[in-house]
């Protein structure tokens, strides 16, 4: 199957800096793509040149195996950070009028967004003024603009901010539903715990460049760092056959929490093996990196530089 | 194309749908006329509930002869002291003192008031006695007033226009003119009031973020467009709404008072104090017969529009590079100077001559030409200073949009950044 979206070498440049720099990325269809990165990282100028909002100054980005053009305008949904909505304008003219512009016909408009009100149970809405709305109703809004017009690739900027739990909750049950229906959704985010729960794939962008890609299992595997964490009775001390013993603490009486580094690429059971020789275990997990612990690794050794 | 057909509408829909479009479109053609019927109401009543006021006088002289249609007058037989102190404690509104005076120095006449009097009151009565006077002064000479009747002499100038080949066109300036600047006028309050909805509108979109969403969907300078040509027809329908009620009302209002139109009613007494003159209304409106009104609307329609969009683009940019309102106003002086210079233009060097070479040039450039061209108009432009004109602002326009699509385009997604005249030209530069 080929990728939603390919971007090759996308460079973009502002008079005093570089917002991108030969940034490439592969996102494959149907999935839950999270676009990473710190705070002036350059995401939201990828977004924006995805969206044809601004040109990418060389690169070339492909969508479902086409050249991006002014035609595939209806093929994205995007959600921005920067949630707006005209405030004078009623709910329903608001979704009719945005999803025309996505190339809908007014029927087809005016028909999909009162399936959505409805699917959202908001149809009361309709002939209320978006400035009349809370914060959380007119995200709720915003969010069905960006979906109706049912585009392939969604993109979503920090979608959750704003949503109160259960709202996000009927959010996330919602973006899960479109990738089930084949939607691939870019997700840029902060949350670490949301790319946990929802992202197939990760990209992080740092200081205008790529500098991780792949699968979430990929990452995790690649940042794997032989740490094991181990439950035992009585201690032990393991300094001489190629481990390392990071730390070692007290639970409760005789029982022990310790943690191993193992120095060469081992497997589990050779550990087990080599520590039922030094202690009673108890429990063994292997110390798998978050993808919070990775981003702040990479990002502060980026700096570092 | 289809998409900046659905901002044009979406746009026109907003503003024709907001109550205030509303109140200002039914409601200021209303207020014109009610104003204009309050005035006549009063005007009349005045005129009939006039009380004329008393004057007391004392006349040394024993020349004056006094008109009672102004004031009445009370005649006292005292000297002017005693006469003053009785006058400290009467009602009568003033004390006229006329001294013994010789015919060629009338001095020394004073009117004694408790409060201060109208400057129509004094006028009245300096009339009164000059008229006095000057009767005295003929008897005196020996002139006869029909001698010095038949001394007035009044030569009609008729003014033909013979610039198209043969044909004569009898022309009248103050018609003419009137008709220009009226119509300049209307331009520069369009431009001006439908310029800062524009950059109003663009602020809100802006600060609302909405125009991010907006932008992933069509390109800026569509929605850059859209927004302006939408407004351009709310404005044009506002318009014709505004004529067409104003002039229904206005007629009905004076109808109403039994009045016709005010100048053709005081051209009538003319007419019949003097009736060598020809009836001056049919004189009038041959005369606007006279012009060429398809012509006229034609132009005007030209340059509205044109003007309109040279000006736009320009809110337009400025919109877009500022976060409110109050952050506009410094940038909206190099758009203001020269409106103002072409609106003073129209009054100084247009209305003195419209054929004068600052009046040409002003109606050639295109940020001038909209007005001083309206200005112009009437009185009939060379066909090439017409095309030079028009072609200009064209182009004028052409270049405005530009410039302003690349400000905008930039513009409308920064937020929070410190603008100046620098700032906006790097984004003009900065690539797509």
């Amino acid at each position: 199957m080929e990728a939603a979206l390919i971007a090759q070498h996308v460079t973009k440049r502002y008079t005093n800096h570089v917002a991108l720099d030969q940034v490439s990325l592969t996102i494959p269809q149907q999935t839950i793509f999270g676009l990473l990165g710190p705070n002036g990282a350059g995401k939201t100028t990828l977004i924006r040149i995805i969206n044809q909002i601004i040109n990418a100054d060389s690169g070339e980005i492909s969508i479902f195996g086409e050249p991006l053009q002014p035609k595939h305008i209806g093929t994205i949904g995007y959600l921005p950070e920067e949630r707006g909505l005209y405030k004078k304008l009623k709910v329903g003219e608001q979704l009719v009028y945005l999803a025309q512009l996505k190339g809908l016909s007014r029927k087809d408009a005016s028909e999909k967004s009162k399936a959505w009100m409805r699917k959202f149970e908001i149809t009361d809405w309709w002939n209320k003024k978006v400035e009349d709305l809370s914060k959380g109703m007119a995200q709720k809004v915003q969010f069905i603009s960006t979906v109706m017009h049912e585009p392939r690739l969604i993109i979503l900027d920090e979608p959750f901010s704003g949503f109160d739990p259960v709202n996000a909750q009927l959010i996330t049950q919602e973006i899960l539903e479109l990738k089930a229906k084949g939607c691939t959704v870019i997700f840029s985010t902060h949350r670490m715990e949301t790319v946990e729960d929802l992202c197939d794939h990760i990209a992080l962008i740092n200081k205008s460049k790529k500098i991780l890609e792949g699968s979430k299992k990929q990452v995790k595997d690649t940042y794997r760092t032989n740490t094991f964490v181990v439950e035992h009775k009585g201690t032990f001390n393991l300094t001489s056959d190629g481990y390392e013993l990071v730390e070692q603490k007290n639970i409760e009486d005789t029982f022990f929490r310790s943690i191993v580094r193992s120095q060469h690429i081992t497997s589990p059971n050779q550990l087990i093996r080599d520590l039922t020789n030094v202690t009673e275990v108890h429990s063994f997990i292997e110390k798998i990196p978050t993808m919070s612990e990775i981003f702040i690794t990479l990002v502060k050794g980026g700096s570092d530089e | 194309m289809n998409k900046i057909f659905l901002i044009i509408q979406r746009e026109f829909l907003n503003r024709v749908q907001k109550k205030s479009f509303l109140i200002a479109t039914i409601v200021l053609p209303l207020i014109f006329p009610a104003i204009m019927a309050v005035l006549v109401y009063f005007s009349i009543q005045q005129r009939k509930n006039a009380t004329r006021q008393t004057i007391q006088y004392v006349d040394e002289s024993g020349l004056f002869v006094p008109d009672t249609s102004k004031f009445v007058f009370k005649k006292l037989m005292t000297d002017v002291k005693s006469a003053k102190e009785a006058f400290q404690t009467s009602d009568d509104y003033g004390l006229l003192y006329i001294p013994h005076f010789e015919l060629s120095h009338p001095d020394g006449v004073t009117l004694y008031t408790k409060i201060n009097p109208s400057p129509n009151d004094i006028g009245n009565l300096e009339g009164m006695l000059e008229n006095q006077i000057r009767e005295l002064k003929m008897k005196k000479f020996n002139v006869d007033q029909k001698v010095l009747d038949s001394l007035k002499t009044d030569v009609p100038i008729e003014n033909f226009n013979v610039a198209d080949a043969g044909q004569e066109k009898k022309s009248n300036s103050n018609v003419l003119l009137g008709v220009g600047v009226a119509a300049g006028i209307l331009m520069y309050m369009f431009i001006f009031i439908y310029g800062a909805q524009i950059m109003q509108g663009i602020i809100e979109e802006k600060t609302s973020k909405v125009v991010e969403v907006i932008v992933s969907s069509v390109r800026p300078f569509q929605l850059m467009m859209g927004k302006i040509i939408g407004l351009a027809s709310v404005g044009l329908l506002q318009f014709l709404i505004w004529i067409v009620l104003i002039t229904t009302l206005s007629s009905v209002v004076l109808a109403y008072f039994g009045v016709q139109m005010p100048q053709q009613q005081m051209m009538q007494e003319m007419a019949q104090n003097n009736p060598d003159m020809q009836a001056p209304p049919i004189e009038i409106l041959k005369m606007m017969s006279q012009i060429p009104f398809g012509y006229v609307i034609f132009n005007f329609l030209f340059y509205f529009l044109g003007g309109y969009l040279l000006y736009g683009a320009l809110f337009a940019a400025v919109g877009s590079a500022v976060d409110s309102p109050a952050e506009a106003q410094q940038f909206m002086f190099p758009i203001t100077i020269p409106l103002l210079i072409s609106y003073f233009g129209l009054f100084t060097f247009i209305m003195n001559d419209p054929h004068s070479t600052v009046s040409v040039w002003l109606s050639i450039i295109p940020f001038t030409s909209p007005i001083a061209m309206m200005g112009r108009i009437a009185f009939g432009v060379p066909g090439w200073q017409l095309a030079l004109s028009m072609v200009s602002l064209i182009l004028g326009f052409m270049l405005t949009t530009w410039v302003a699509g690349r400000i905008y385009r930039v513009g409308i997604l920064m937020h929070g950044t410190k603008i100046n005249y620098k700032v906006m030209a790097k984004w003009f530069m900065m690539k797509g």
